[in-house]
């Protein structure tokens, strides 16, 4: 078996694997924050506890109406996403008018507030999620083994992804979304209903972060703290990518997720924190962040 | 006159309350006060919104902990210390997070003050999950026994009213002007001659630094450095008792801060509740008194005055 830099392929690609399991939430999680923030300008501290609600509402599906993985994959979001449309049209579109730091306030309460109603009903424990029969077992690629059901996150992932990405760059929907980012008043000049287009940016945004919750909950055990976890490490991946581009996030979800993958082979004890040091770096060379504009 | 004789009874209600309240408790909320006030000073009056101020009072107080245990030194010397590493560590996110303005300057100090958590978790002197324990009080200038409860609430005392001053001349100074002038409207500030970034970073290594004070007599008094002091539920937690006592007044976070520690203290045994309480409040103060109970009881009294002027 050949060896590289001192290190078996087995464990190289195995952590590569798992960091773009990472990368793949985080990109589907700092898309959904980059077109809330586009459209909104708020940003949404509830990604994180709507993304653990995801994998709750699977859960409890499975649990209590025995509705099984494939679809929870579809309604979760929904569910999600219909919860997020109802914060948006009760508490966060009284704030449009004021500092975008209230909104940034608002959902930093409503994620403790969520996160601590999980946590008082489930403990902090963790509930195990089963893994679909169609996706048990693994490939054996030669130089490692490939359990079938990551493979599928990553690729659900990019699909979903990149489904978004044409969704705004190359549909008429998109076009109007994009307008209203940048000039709402003259959009709904035009005659388009911008609120209820807000409205429902916020509840797909939202309903991203909930498929993510969907597609982790076989990964980790269904955990209230699960969330908030992992929102500060994708505010740091929004930083670095900063929220102009949607390729931008993706890319850099990805890539930081693989970069986090290859730390924890060379130098583990750095594994945690290589991103937010990366995100110093980028602070001092690129301000604006690596795909983002000035704002 | 009244306030002559409204600052009189303060005072002597701070010198008492010792012999009335558990000093503990007393002491816990000083701490936090100072805490709020010093995060105040960047929030109410630069408009910054840092959401990684419990890096600074965990750095100080880890350091706080670790120099009175293990090397020995004297209280106020530990105190220093602690203050000077987190005006430091200040000084580093500072220098970071100025380069972006608003929702990205807290998403900034969120994530570089998550780095030290991870620190805190890992290093060695730490003491890891279990953080450092049974750190010795000490004598105050050696000869002030600090076991005693009496004698380290006044101590407590002294350092509180001491930083509450600082921050009161800071932003009554000519250099809080400048820095209130940068909250309302910063490329004017810049077009008006003031280079904004230094004037931010000084106001955020101070408000580092005192945030350090907080957290290093915190240490003192429980003796007790630990990973919740670095954790960002901490960082909420100060925005929590500034938004609710009212930001940008000098008053407003030492009430909210008594409040929050209050109902931690009430609710202590509730578990989870604490936390959907605190989220609850967040919400409430956000959509309907956003000048929190300082800030709306001197707009009422504001309003009674003209309503008096117009009519008599």
């Amino acid at each position: 078996m050949f060896e590289l830099l001192g290190i078996p392929p087995q464990v190289l690609f195995g952590q590569l694997l798992l960091g773009l399991i990472n990368g793949a939430f985080y990109a589907t999680l700092s898309l959904g924050l980059a077109l809330i923030f586009g459209l909104l300008n708020i940003i949404n501290f509830a990604h994180g506890a709507l993304y653990m609600m995801g994998a709750f509402v699977a859960w409890l599906l499975l649990n209590m109406l025995g509705i099984g993985y494939w679809p929870s994959l579809f309604l979760a979001p929904v569910l999600v996403g219909l919860f997020g449309i109802l914060l948006e049209k009760t508490m966060l579109s009284r704030l449009y008018k004021l500092d975008h730091l209230y909104g940034l306030l608002l959902t930093f309460g409503l994620a403790l507030m969520i996160e601590g109603l999980f946590r008082q009903m489930y403990g902090v424990s963790g509930l195990p999620y089963p893994i679909p029969d169609a996706l048990k077992g693994g490939q054996n690629l030669g130089f490692m083994f490939l359990p079938n059901y990551r493979g599928w996150v990553v690729v659900a992932s990019l699909l979903i992804c990149f489904a978004t990405w044409f969704l705004i760059e190359r549909t008429k929907l998109g076009s109007y979304l994009r307008a209203a980012t940048e000039n709402p008043a003259l959009v709904q000049a035009f005659g388009i209903n911008v609120p209820r287009m807000i409205t429902l940016t916020y509840g797909f945004g939202v309903a991203l972060a909930g498929f993510a919750g969907v597609l982790a909950a076989p990964i980790y055990s269904v955990n209230p703290l699960m969330g908030s976890n992992l929102i500060v490490v994708v505010f740091a991946v929004v930083v670095i990518g900063g929220m102009g581009s949607i390729m931008g996030a993706i890319l850099t979800g990805f890539g930081l997720g693989m970069v986090e993958g290859l730390t924890k082979v060379f130098y583990p004890e750095a594994s945690n924190t290589v991103i937010f040091i990366i995100m110093a770096i980028v602070l001092v060379l690129k301000p604006a962040g690596l795909f983002g504009r000035a704002r | 006159m009244i306030r002559i004789l409204g600052l009189v009874v303060l005072v002597a209600a701070a010198l008492a309350a010792p012999y009335f309240f558990y000093p503990i408790f007393l002491m816990k909320a000083l701490c936090f006060a100072l805490f709020a006030c010093a995060f105040n000073l960047l929030l109410g009056y630069v408009g910054l919104l840092s959401f990684g101020h419990a890096a600074f009072l965990g750095t100080a107080a880890y350091i706080t902990g670790h120099s009175m245990k293990v090397l020995g030194l004297p209280p106020e010397l530990g105190i220093l210390a602690g203050t000077a590493a987190a005006a430091l560590v200040g000084l580093v996110f500072g220098w970071l997070a100025i380069r972006r303005q608003g929702i990205y300057f807290a998403m900034i100090t969120l994530a570089l003050s998550q780095m030290i958590f991870f620190y805190a978790l890992q290093a060695p002197f730490t003491g890891g999950e279990d953080g450092i324990q049974a750190i010795p009080r000490g004598h105050l200038l050696g000869f002030i026994d600090l076991t005693s409860e009496i004698a380290l609430y006044h101590f407590v005392l002294a350092i509180f009213v001491f930083g509450w001053l600082v921050i009161y001349r800071t932003i009554h100074s000519p250099f809080g002007q400048v820095l209130k002038a940068i909250r309302e409207n910063e490329p004017r500030a810049i077009s008006l001659g003031y280079r904004t970034d230094h004037y931010k970073l000084m106001a955020f290594v101070l408000s580092a630094a005192l945030s350090g004070m907080a957290g290093s007599t915190k240490t003192l008094v429980f003796q007790l450095a630990s990973l919740t002091d670095v954790h960002w539920h901490m960082s909420g937690e100060v925005v929590l008792m500034t938004l609710l006592g009212g930001m940008g007044t000098v008053f407003g976070p030492v009430v909210g801060a008594f409040l929050v520690v209050s109902i931690q203290n009430y609710l202590a045994q509730m578990g989870s509740w604490v936390t959907i309480i605190q989220g609850g409040i967040f919400v409430v103060c956000v959509l309907l008194f956003r000048r929190g109970i300082v800030g709306e009881v001197l707009a009422l009294i504001r309003k009674l005055r003209e309503r008096q002027a117009r009519t008599g």
